[in-house]
């Protein structure tokens, strides 16, 4: 069965280190504490540090994550690193910042003078400038220090006093706070760049788009609807997608799979004929390990914002196939243990299509960079997805025990996101993957995804999805 | 240790007693589950939450502890721990709990 | 040791989750008095 096809996939970064004391951890811990503020303020990586770290070019696609050099990472310069790549870049904070102001719709963001002009005088020289709203920006501009000291503000001080300011969307609802709207216009942002990168650098007609499916985790509405939703068409809206609408898919960290599954299985059914799908970062995700990081003398390593967009469509006997029939889900009955979830999501799909693990090249599962979680005690969360896909391999018959350090280094890989939930979450690992599927040797790569229901408080369950993608057959 | 898990441990504390609890811990990383040991023992360290400065001296072990395996049914382990008992590092584990739970668990109340 | 006492399972997701904890205790006799599992990623 030839099924839909993934065509192309674009990552971005926005260097964020000063929204990075916005970051839901950070804002709980500095006010008041003005040591731990000092010296978290001292460990921000400068933009070239971060363009140079081994694991954002791994995610820019520059480097496969299995070519990354020995860690720490930390330790490396790669002065050959550059922000950009086909299909995204790594953006600096003002820029960032004055993209973040011209998709700001409601106009409730003020950039100060300084800040706006050179925002400004940096997007126009963008390669994207001109499907920027270069204008929303400029209507930005404006008194930064009196928007800050408005009730309820969200203030950006990028060493000197706020320069970004953020008012609430209502004087009362919570749900619209300015702190509420500064993420969520930054995942619109991030979401918008990588889309804006999927349809021009890969000269997709933005009119070519019939429906968009968001797959982040923030909550976009009000008090009456807090999780309403559809942060996609308001990206597809952004990015000039004029004949496209949208849906969010909500399902925590494994969103990206089943929006794949969805986009293609509308364009399997002839609903749609070309569905994009889009991620947009977490800033409430910025910093949240950095007490871990400033006690191991790390940098403030979580001060990315990412973004991720990928097109699905019918098959053009060239883009790598999303086998349909290769499903796994997480079953309400399957059980909670971790090895349960991976049998269910990786073992059940491959014997019901007669494979063994051992006719999977690439197993890409929740990527997060272990130089980000170990240093705070959450390990290395790749590799314990993998040894526990290994031990599973291994009880089914298809490797012997020797074999599963082997199986975790060839087929499993180091962790390379940015701890921004969802986009770890395989995500990260789709542009590798249409490489490693077309002009690479491999045949077949599975993204499994899982996310953390039980911190809705609605369920004590988590969730999962994964789904096989192939080297087109007509490529074969 | 998540705040309001400390709130509900020193309310079962109280309404239980502290000899009748037990607590088993599940996380993967040595440091990360002392840490967890010692909220429940000696008090928060992070002195975040309400168990901070609270020695509840409650018996704590790891999950992989063998006094624990001994207790749990073959069957059952099999399902709900299976392989997670050598992915992880099991007597790393065990030790780094075990070692919080001699210096001041144990039941006191 | 497990037996009829009151079992706190504190899982963690990369771990050991709290209800796999929990049916652990419940099957050695003791009766679950709280369950969580965290997620620090």
């Amino acid at each position: 069965m030839t099924g839909p096809v993934v065509v192309c996939a674009s990552q971005v970064l926005a260097h964020t280190p000063h929204l990075a004391a916005h970051g839901s951890k950070p804002s709980r811990e500095l006010p008041g504490n003005a040591e731990v503020t000092e010296q978290f303020l001292a460990s921000l990586r400068s933009f070239e540090a971060a363009v140079a770290y081994p694991p954002n070019q791994a995610y820019m696609s520059a480097i496969h994550p299995r070519a990354l050099p020995a860690r720490p990472w930390t330790a490396i310069s790669d002065a050959g690193a550059s922000r950009w790549t086909t299909g995204g870049e790594i953006m600096p904070e003002e820029e960032f910042l004055g993209l973040l102001a011209s998709v700001d719709t409601a106009g409730l963001t003020t950039l100060g003078a300084g800040l706006a002009g050179r925002a400004s005088a940096a997007l126009e020289a963008h390669p994207l400038a001109k499907y920027l709203d270069l204008a929303q920006l400029d209507k930005a501009r404006g008194d930064a220090e009196a928007a800050a000291a408005g009730k309820g503000a969200a203030s950006v001080d990028l060493g000197s006093g706020p320069e970004a300011v953020v008012r609430p969307g209502d004087e009362v609802d919570q749900s619209l706070a300015a702190a509420v709207l500064l993420e969520n216009l930054a995942a619109k942002a991030s979401a918008t760049l990588a889309l804006l990168h999927l349809l021009h650098d890969y000269d997709i007609e933005p009119g070519s788009i019939d429906y968009v499916l968001g797959c982040g985790e923030e909550a976009i509405g009000d008090r009456y609807q807090r999780g309403g939703g559809n942060l996609a068409k308001a990206v597809a809206e952004a990015a000039g997608c004029s004949e496209a609408s949208g849906a969010d898919i909500k399902d925590f960290c494994a969103a990206p799979v089943p929006a794949l599954v969805i986009a293609a299985s509308l364009v399997q059914a002839g609903v749609f004929s070309r569905v994009a799908v889009v991620a947009g970062g977490s800033l409430a995700k910025l910093g949240m390990k950095f007490q871990g990081h400033l006690r191991h003398d790390l940098p403030i390593l979580e001060d990315v914002i990412g973004g991720s967009a990928f097109l699905v469509q019918a098959d053009d006997g060239v883009s790598p196939t999303i086998r349909l029939d290769s499903v796994g889900r997480h079953r309400v009955a399957a059980g909670g243990a971790a090895a349960q979830i991976m049998e269910a999501l990786a073992l059940e799909p491959l014997g019901r299509l007669g494979l063994a693990t051992t006719d999977v090249d690439d197993f890409a599962t929740e990527l997060h960079n272990p130089e980000v979680t170990e240093p705070q005690g959450s390990g290395n969360v790749p590799e314990r997805n993998y040894r526990t896909l290994a031990a599973l391999a291994m009880r089914r018959g298809d490797i012997a025990r020797e074999d599963i350090d082997a199986f975790v280094a060839q087929r499993g890989m180091p962790g390379f996101a940015p701890t921004q939930g969802h986009l770890a979450s395989s995500l990260c690992y789709l542009p590798h993957a249409l490489d490693r599927l077309t002009s690479g040797p491999a045949t077949r790569a599975m993204l499994i995804a899982k996310g953390s229901l039980f911190l809705g408080r609605m369920s004590q369950l988590s969730d999962g999805m994964s789904v096989i993608l192939e080297r087109n057959p007509s490529q074969t | 240790m998540d705040l309001d898990s400390q709130e509900q441990i020193l309310k079962l504390s109280e309404t239980h007693g502290a000899s009748s609890l037990v607590v088993i811990i599940g996380a993967p990383d040595p440091e990360a589950a002392e840490i967890t040991a010692e909220t429940v023992t000696a008090g928060d360290p992070s002195y975040a939450g309400v168990l901070a400065g609270v020695q509840l001296g409650l018996d704590v072990y790891h999950i992989f502890d063998d006094a624990i395996r001994a207790e749990v049914p073959d069957d059952v382990w099999e399902d709900q721990i299976g392989v997670m008992s050598d992915v992880l590092d099991a007597p790393a584990l065990a030790a780094a709990v075990a070692g919080m739970r001699d210096q001041g668990g144990g039941g006191a109340s | 040791m497990l037996k009829d006492r009151h079992v706190i399972a504190l899982g963690e997701r990369d771990g050991v989750s709290g209800p796999s904890i929990a049916a652990c205790a419940e099957a050695a006799g003791a009766t679950v008095a709280f369950t969580a599992t965290e997620c620090f990623v």
